[in-house]
């Protein structure tokens, strides 16, 4: 399916989100509220079939904390790019998407680790790489005067 | 005495032990919380981060030549294509074409470092499950690999050949005919490494049936490379969406539907042969042209999300290149096989025995470095 067509479709399936065509995927920005439930739909509609989930990246936008989920669709072979944003830098909460990729776990550990990205319904949500006296390196704010050196 | 007749206590009660973070058959710092009720496995809780060195917050602070450094140092089995991976990523951003003469050597060392991977691969799980030899016979044919890398690139295992807009150098004149030796001697010396590991019976008893996955399950884990390809999911990045010249040779897709170790294992033998097909398709095509396109001192690139998925000798790493217009990248995150690979190890060894655990390992092929980054 062309980006076109599929923008289109993901429109449908999700009227109240953002959809960009971008230079190469689709883009679907959502509020956190409606994450689960589009996510849902796009994995489930037979059209999307997205039943593959490439990467979890944490980002940090300066005053938003935020998820950039890349989708596959190993059937349709074509990715669908979601976003979604929380501006709650003390506790930014998002819905975890392990009930519906069981990759996600520890995608979603690794962004709650380094950005401290709490995912709600994780069944496992620990620290990933770094003990708990660790701040939350990815973050653009973060500073260590020991271990990083400023050029 | 009627209390000494029970059953011992190590069948009775679920204990802990550690594997690792130094543990032979780990091959890196890696440390498995293991539960056990006698010798069978109840739960294995993998413990990582003992070699973070934090490579995307280091990104995010140099240039885009510069990261092509690190992405040796993350699966350092694969450093050519990692390179290749933040290349290509950096030129479709600027929408540079490389020459057909770039294409095609990238392809070749692309091909010679899966080789060279895999073999390191036969050594190693040779050596985990009991076969010493294995690793004698296996690092004396990666030798002739590195020496090719060693000749062209300068270095053996941390090359950093590729850069933006092409190579760091022309190849060396002997560079062909080298190949083109190795490849020569290989195809007499692979069937040996059947004959040694994979027609053995004790060998397969160990494997067949051990960690056993389904393509559902592959799928939704994520699990790529021949891990996945092993469960039958079709998850090759050269067929499906090729770069560099790889749409311009003809090979095979192994895939098996077993999804046990011994087809893992098996998956990593046939590609050897596949990529020295790969290979001599190319070997002796090599157009001449520039070896480099002319770059800008500077490299930046516009403003816009660029992602990038290559097929490294363990799967499919994507590197996801977040740019706000200025020389270092605002965010990198590097979708690392063996990260994915890793998360669905307890569902693989439950209800295994210990002994068992190493040989799942062992297929999975991890490389610890690219787990942690």
């Amino acid at each position: 399916m062309e980006n076109s067509q599929l923008a289109a479709l993901a429109a449908t399936i999700a009227p109240d989100a953002q959809v960009v065509q971008g230079k190469q995927f689709v883009e679907i920005t959502l509020r956190p509220a409606d994450l689960y439930a589009v996510a849902e739909k796009l994995k489930n509609n037979s059209d999307t079939a997205l039943d593959m989930l490439v990467s979890v990246t944490g980002m940090d936008y300066g005053t938003d904390l935020g998820t950039v989920y890349h989708l596959r669709s190993t059937v349709r072979n074509h990715m669908i790019v979601l976003k979604t944003r929380v501006s709650d830098r003390d506790n930014p909460e998002i819905d975890s998407l392990c009930a519906l990729w069981p990759a996600a776990e520890f995608h979603e550990r690794e962004a709650y680790d380094l950005l401290g990205i709490r995912f709600r319904n994780h069944p496992d949500l620990r620290r990933l790489f770094l003990d708990s006296t660790w701040g939350f390196p990815l973050r653009k704010d973060y500073k260590d005067d020991i271990n990083i050196l400023a050029r | 005495m009627e209390e000494a007749v029970k059953a011992p206590v190590a069948e009775q009660e679920e204990y802990v032990i550690n594997m690792g973070p130094q543990h032979p058959s780990t091959h890196g710092v890696l440390r498995l919380v293991v539960s056990l009720r006698g010798e069978i496995v109840r739960n294995v809780e993998p413990h990582i981060g003992y070699i973070h060195r934090g490579i995307e917050k280091m990104c995010e602070s140099i240039t885009y030549p510069q990261i092509i450094h690190l992405t040796d140092r993350m699966d350092y089995l694969s450093a050519h294509i990692n390179n290749e991976a933040v290349c290509l990523a950096v030129e479709k951003a600027l929408g540079i074409e490389v020459s057909d003469r770039v294409k095609y050597i990238r392809t070749i060392l692309s091909e010679l470092t899966r080789i060279q991977s895999h073999q390191l691969f036969w050594a190693t799980f040779g050596m985990d499950l009991g076969g010493l030899t294995c690793f004698f016979y296996g690092l004396r044919d990666r030798e002739m690999v590195l020496d090719i890398f060693e000749e062209t690139c300068g270095g053996r295992m941390i090359v950093s050949y590729n850069c933006p807009g092409g190579l760091m150098n022309d190849i060396h004149p002997n560079f062909q005919n080298r190949t083109k030796e190795f490849i020569k001697y290989f195809r007499k010396t692979l069937p040996e490494y059947d004959r040694l590991l994979t027609g053995n019976v004790i060998f397969q008893e160990r494997l067949r049936n051990i960690g056993t996955v389904t393509r559902e399950q592959a799928i939704a884990w994520g699990l790529t490379g021949p891990v996945g390809r092993a469960s039958g999911f079709s998850c090759d990045v050269r067929k499906h969406n090729p770069y560099s010249a790889y749409d311009r040779v003809t090979f095979n897709e192994i895939l098996y539907k077993e999804g046990d170790s011994f087809h893992r294992y098996k998956v990593r033998m046939d590609e050897m042969w596949e990529s020295m097909n790969i290979i001599e398709q190319l070997i002796d095509n090599i157009p001449p042209g520039a070896y480099a396109e002319k770059m800008k001192p500077v490299i930046k690139l516009p403003e816009g999300e660029y992602f990038q998925s290559v097929e490294t000798a363990r799967g499919e790493l994507g590197v996801y290149i977040v740019s706000d217009g200025n020389k270092n990248p605002y965010r990198v995150k590097f979708r690392s096989p063996n990260f994915v690979h890793l998360a669905p190890l307890n569902l693989m060894s439950k209800g295994a025995k210990i002994a068992d655990l190493v040989a799942i390992n062992g297929s999975l092929d991890l490389i610890i470095p690219d787990i942690d980054r």
